[in-house]
């Protein structure tokens, strides 16, 4: 037989005022199996919980009702105390007789009818409440970063100097993403590749990096905690072990006309290659669809063609018939830091939401380039050496414009969003062209110039201030080739004037998207994204680096347009919250999860069919000789998350919920 | 039995007036919460709805509409997350599709289903919470008492 | 096929050649223009600038006509009037309110079940028609096509094709055997409806479009609408004042059509142009020698 207390709060005024709480716990003290009932002004308050605690003792209680606000305020609290005084905090409950009664009616007779059978429902439930104790899953105390950019190697760096394993997986054949072509950076002028190759070695070094460059994640399998992570290492031709970066098969390969990637299209590469002279590691990799060995091979011909390189290798690194080889880790916490890419402005887009410029000329003007060719003709490390050289000819532009909000804030192109960078970015081109080229003229067209951060609303100033740089209000319509020149046909919108103008090289401010394939990653790992690709935070506010699935974390570019400190700060935010999980040696979760009744369990799998998160697994039933004697459902308690939609699915009712049964919700309904 | 004195306590201000039971089954988090809104922002409601917590729409067993309507509710509120939005990913696409199906049964029953308000209530509309319910409350006052199930009960020993 | 037409005003004053050349030529690629009974102003320029009901409300009763008379597309050779019965019927598609409203002021019912069309994109469907009858082809003329900014804006109104690089009317010239030359102001503005009340701005605009038509070495440039039309050829002389160059004649997509297909010049009404197109003229009749040889 039940033993149940009962326990009304006034709330200070806020019940007591429109409830007549000693009424609600008289009637409830004549309910069946409640053998003790009161009412009190404050029940949250120490000397509350401490009647509580004191009721359980005395009174022996099985079961515990707390009639006051909405459990997701006090639920804790009630359960703690229960806890406090030896009952299982499982046998605790709360009626909410506030934000769902007191609060939201005025009739003092109706709303303490009401809260006296709000109570009576939930004393029904707590009677067939059963103790449960949380569930504990172990944890796997390392973690992987997908993405090697700035983003991804901050995480590593942060977590491994954490005292905690990284698995750092990378798609290019180096580590270093976008930060690693960039010539400056805002607001300082400090140089990009200066900073971050000092933090692409420590990260190649760290004794708990685990690095897979040229490598990708495949699948993944798992929940939080207990992930295991399919990493796909692509063939790279080029023994690892062996290679001891010397460059010799660069220097013979004679396929050297290839546009490089690490250039924005503007350099050469050959097609064995390293990305850039301070990749990491510092290992090449061979372009198997530009390579003439391999694309000899892929149309059938027996005839060794080339093979260079391999004659050129002093250490017999090269390696044609290398495969792709698949590797497993197990990690408890994930962080995706995938970055961006750019929006190309050509006719062909690869989503239905984009749009290109015609006005433009869908990208095939010659001299018009977008913001990260830019980066390279001005980087020291880049094509021109650092001078600013139009493309076409390699003459000196005398005046350069730039066009802010390249699709960015423009939905007619399919872009809403603000790319955020480009207004900085822009200044900073600006400067870095003056600086080098003292009589160009730099125009800029913008929208608006959003330079809110440290020293940035500083910087754009000293752009158009001291380096005279041209900033006018408008966009522009059309740009075509005229001769030497691009024309710009455009609109000051301050003045109200159009605009015609002549320049000789024209930079784009293209907007930020995130990487080619987000949807898949997403869908490998179960988070959510947006309708451009980015990866949803788990609250735009209080919870930035998380995200929908526990244990998945983002960091950088991938959630939305970031520049390098915002990265950085969330790569460092991710790391703490995963060195904060992988504290523990085990997870405790609410116990609110399914099982089965394999005693009734006819293995129709229609469990299996509408679980969300693959937490039913099939389970073999042997006899003493182990035979298969049949097959049932199991439920895998660490991935179940307790939606219950299992069980209104179960035709043969094989499936319970602990904390809402079957039988406790009946008796609520049957209290009704 | 405690569904009929519950009856015969209605307040006086509501004498003479037929006041309805409604059972609702909402999910734990955006109705309920939404509920909870409500409450803080003191959107007033009529008094006549109990409430069943759940973890989600998918757990709303359609016997348990069953049962509420046998123990005497004259209407049923089902409110979850709106699609899309489910704390579980999918959960309430499952319950919409339970409880399409569901209709048809009730009509097979004879239970008018206007006595039923299936609703997406989030975790930030309190407002539309109170409407829902106000809006049932009005809705089954109309269709008046559902007395099929009390004669039933009564008759069988 | 067989197509509901709608000439509009200006096709039976300033752009006359405009709709007798295209009915010259019709039959021969087979096509049948059925003009719409009682048709009315589309209001352009003057209408929507004051009254939006009006705006729609005009277009919308030659386009009840034409459903009631039984057409499903309607052609509008003008680039103004195309615009109009266009941005009409879209609206009273997707404004179920609006069309209400309309039909009421009309005292008719209003679907905008006729889809509008422009002359580029009827002729544009019909391009192996047109190759099939041309017996003049224009071998070695090159052609600069204009398409100004009703024709193929807003892109939501005027949805055939990309309104930022369209390619209709070079496809219908190649069709013809001439070449459609490279050029960048074929987006820009003529000056439209401003010809007399800011002549100067019109004149400069021209100014531009004339000059790049003929740095690309254009013979002629090819328009599809009645305003650019009379602002580039009536106003030429003016645009040329102390340039140098010799002039470009402003001939519609139609009289390119029917000169490919062997029509005279004169019944084509080139001879009504202000911008001399004799010289052309004689371009064509001195190139059928290579072009039959071809």
């Amino acid at each position: 037989m039940s033993r149940i207390g009962v326990f009304v709060c006034h709330c200070g005024e806020n019940i007591a005022r429109t409830v007549d709480t000693a009424a609600v716990a008289q009637e409830c003290g004549k309910l069946p199996g409640v053998i003790h009932s009161v009412d009190y002004k404050y029940m949250c308050s120490d000397p509350g919980q401490l009647m509580v605690k004191q009721a359980i003792a005395e009174h022996k209680l099985t079961g515990v009702v707390v009639a006051a606000c909405s459990p997701h305020m006090h639920e804790k609290t009630f359960r703690r105390a229960t806890a406090g005084a030896g009952l299982n905090p499982f046998l605790c409950e709360m009626a909410n007789v506030r934000e769902h009664c007191s609060w939201i009616h005025e009739s003092r007779t109706a709303a303490t009818e009401k809260a006296i059978d709000a109570t009576r429902m939930i004393v029904e439930k707590v009677k067939r409440n059963a103790p449960l104790s949380p569930i504990h899953i172990p944890v796997t105390r390392r973690a992987l970063v997908i993405g090697g950019g700035i983003a991804g190697i901050q995480a590593a760096l942060d977590i491994a100097d954490g005292g905690r394993e990284v698995v750092l997986v990378e798609k290019e054949p180096s580590i270093g993403g976008h930060m690693s072509q960039l010539s400056e950076t805002f607001p300082t002028l400090d140089c990009s590749q200066c900073i971050l190759t000092p933090r692409m070695v420590e990260a190649f070094q760290h004794p708990r990096i685990k690095l897979y460059t040229y490598s990708e994640v495949e699948s993944v399998d798992g929940y939080i905690g207990n992930f295991k992570v399919t990493i796909r290492k692509k063939a790279r031709s080029v023994d690892e072990a062996n290679c001891n970066g010397c460059g010799a098969c660069q220097a013979v390969c004679p396929n050297k006309k290839i546009p490089s990637e690490f250039d924005a299209g503007l350099g050469k590469r050959s097609a064995i290659y390293v990305p850039f002279p301070q990749a990491v590691p510092n290992i090449p990799v061979i372009d198997r669809e530009r390579c003439s060995y391999f694309r000899a091979k892929a149309k059938g011909s027996t005839k060794v063609v080339c093979g260079k390189c391999a004659e050129a290798c002093g250490k017999g690194a090269v390696h044609f018939d290398q495969q792709d080889t698949l590797v497993t880790e197990d990690v408890g916490a994930i962080v995706v830091a995938t970055g961006y890419r750019l929006y190309d402005i050509g006719k062909d887009q690869d989503s239905e939401l984009l749009k290109g410029y015609g006005e433009y000329g869908y990208g095939t003007v010659p001299d018009v380039i977008d913001g990260m060719q830019f980066e390279r003709l001005a980087s020291a490390s880049g094509p021109t050496a650092g001078k600013i050289l139009r493309p076409s000819d390699g003459k000196e532009p005398t005046s350069v414009v730039f066009l802010q909000c390249i699709g960015s804030r423009d939905p007619s192109k399919g872009i809403e969003y603000c790319s955020k960078i480009c207004c900085m970015y822009v200044a900073k081109h600006t400067m870095l062209y003056k600086h080098k080229v003292h009589h160009g003229q730099a125009t800029v067209f913008y929208m608006d110039i959003r330079a809110a951060g440290k020293g940035y609303d500083e910087f754009t100033r000293r752009a158009i201030e001291e380096d005279g740089a041209r900033y006018v209000r408008g966009r522009v319509s059309r740009l075509y080739r005229d001769g030497e020149v691009i024309k710009i046909l455009g609109f000051d919108t301050l003045s109200g004037e159009p605009i015609e103008m002549d320049a000789d090289m024209v930079v784009l401010a293209t907007a930020m998207r995130p990487q080619a394939g987000m949807a898949e990653l997403a869908q490998k790992l179960s988070v959510s994204y947006d309708k451009h690709g980015f990866i949803n935070e788990a609250h735009p506010k209080l919870r930035p680096v998380e995200t929908n699935t526990a244990g998945v974390f983002v960091a950088g570019a991938c959630q939305s347009p970031r520049d390098i400190p915002d990265s950085v700060a969330m790569a460092s935010a991710t790391a703490s919250k995963i060195l904060g999980l992988l504290s523990n040696e085990q997870l405790e979760r609410e116990p609110t999860v399914a099982r089965v009744d394999e005693s009734t369990c006819s293995a129709c799998f229609h469990c299996e069919r509408v679980c969300a998160y693959g937490a039913v697994e099939h389970k073999d039933i042997r006899d003493r000789s182990g035979n298969l004697v049949r097959v049932v459902a199991s439920v895998n308690k660490g991935v179940c998350q307790g939606c219950g939609t299992c069980l209104a699915t179960c035709p043969s009712k094989s499936l319970e919920l602990d904390g809402f049964t079957d039988a406790q919700i009946h008796a609520a309904i049957m209290a009704f | 039995m405690s569904t009929a004195t519950a009856i015969e306590n209605k307040s006086p201000a509501s004498a003479g007036r037929f006041e309805p039971r409604i059972a609702a089954f909402v999910c734990n988090w955006c109705t309920y919460t939404g509920a909870d809104l409500a409450g803080t922002s003191r959107v007033q409601m009529m008094p006549n709805v109990r409430m069943v917590r759940l973890p989600c729409t998918g757990r709303i067993d359609t016997a348990f509409i069953i049962k509420a309507f046998e123990r005497g509710a004259d209407g049923v509120i089902v409110s979850g997350c709106h699609p899309g939005d489910c704390h579980y990913s999918e959960g309430n696409y499952h319950a919409r599709r339970r409880f399409a199906m569901f209709k048809e049964l009730m009509n097979f029953m004879g239970i008018d289903e206007r006595r039923v308000t299936f609703s997406w209530v989030s975790a930030s509309e309190g407002r539309k919470w109170g409407d829902v319910v106000d809006e049932t409350i009005e809705r089954v006052r109309a269709l008046g008492p559902f007395d099929d199930y009390k004669t039933l009960l009564e008759e069988t020993p | 096929m067989k197509i509901g037409y709608f000439p509009g005003c200006s096709l039976h004053s300033t752009g006359r050649e405009f709709n007798e050349s295209l009915r010259l030529f019709a039959p021969a690629i087979g096509l049948e223009l059925e003009e719409i009974k009682d048709w009315n102003c589309c209001g352009a320029t003057s209408a929507h600038a004051t009254n939006h009901l009006l705006s729609i409300a005009l277009p919308a009763r030659s386009l009840a006509l034409a459903e009631e008379q039984g057409m499903s597309e309607v052609l509008a050779p003008c680039a103004a009037c195309y615009s109009r019965l266009r941005t009409a019927s879209v609206e009273l598609r997707e404004n179920p309110s609006l069309q209400k409203e309309v039909s009421e002021v009309l005292e008719r019912p209003i679907a905008a079940t006729a889809e509008v069309r422009s002359i580029s994109e009827v002729l544009s469907r019909m391009t192996a028609d047109i190759r099939g009858a041309v017996v003049q082809p224009l071998a070695g003329l090159k052609l600069a096509c204009y398409y100004g900014c009703l024709l193929v804006r807003p892109p939501k109104i005027a949805s055939f094709e990309d309104s930022e690089m369209p390619t209709s009317l070079e496809g219908i010239v190649s069709a013809c055997g001439a070449e459609a030359v490279h050029w960048d102001r074929k987006l820009d503005c003529c000056g439209g409806g401003m010809s007399l009340s800011r002549t100067g701005s019109v004149i400069r605009l021209g100014r531009s479009i004339v000059s790049d038509a003929q740095k690309a070495g254009a013979h002629a440039i090819v328009v599809a609408c009645p305003m650019c039309h009379s602002n580039l050829d009536f106003r030429q002389r003016a645009m040329l004042k102390g340039q140098e160059g010799e002039v470009v004649p402003v001939l519609y997509i139609t009289q390119i059509v029917g000169l490919a297909l062997g029509l005279e010049p004169e019944k084509l009404g080139l001879r009504r142009h202000f911008v001399k197109t004799a010289p052309f003229i004689q371009r064509i009749t001195t190139v059928p020698a290579t072009a039959q040889e071809a």
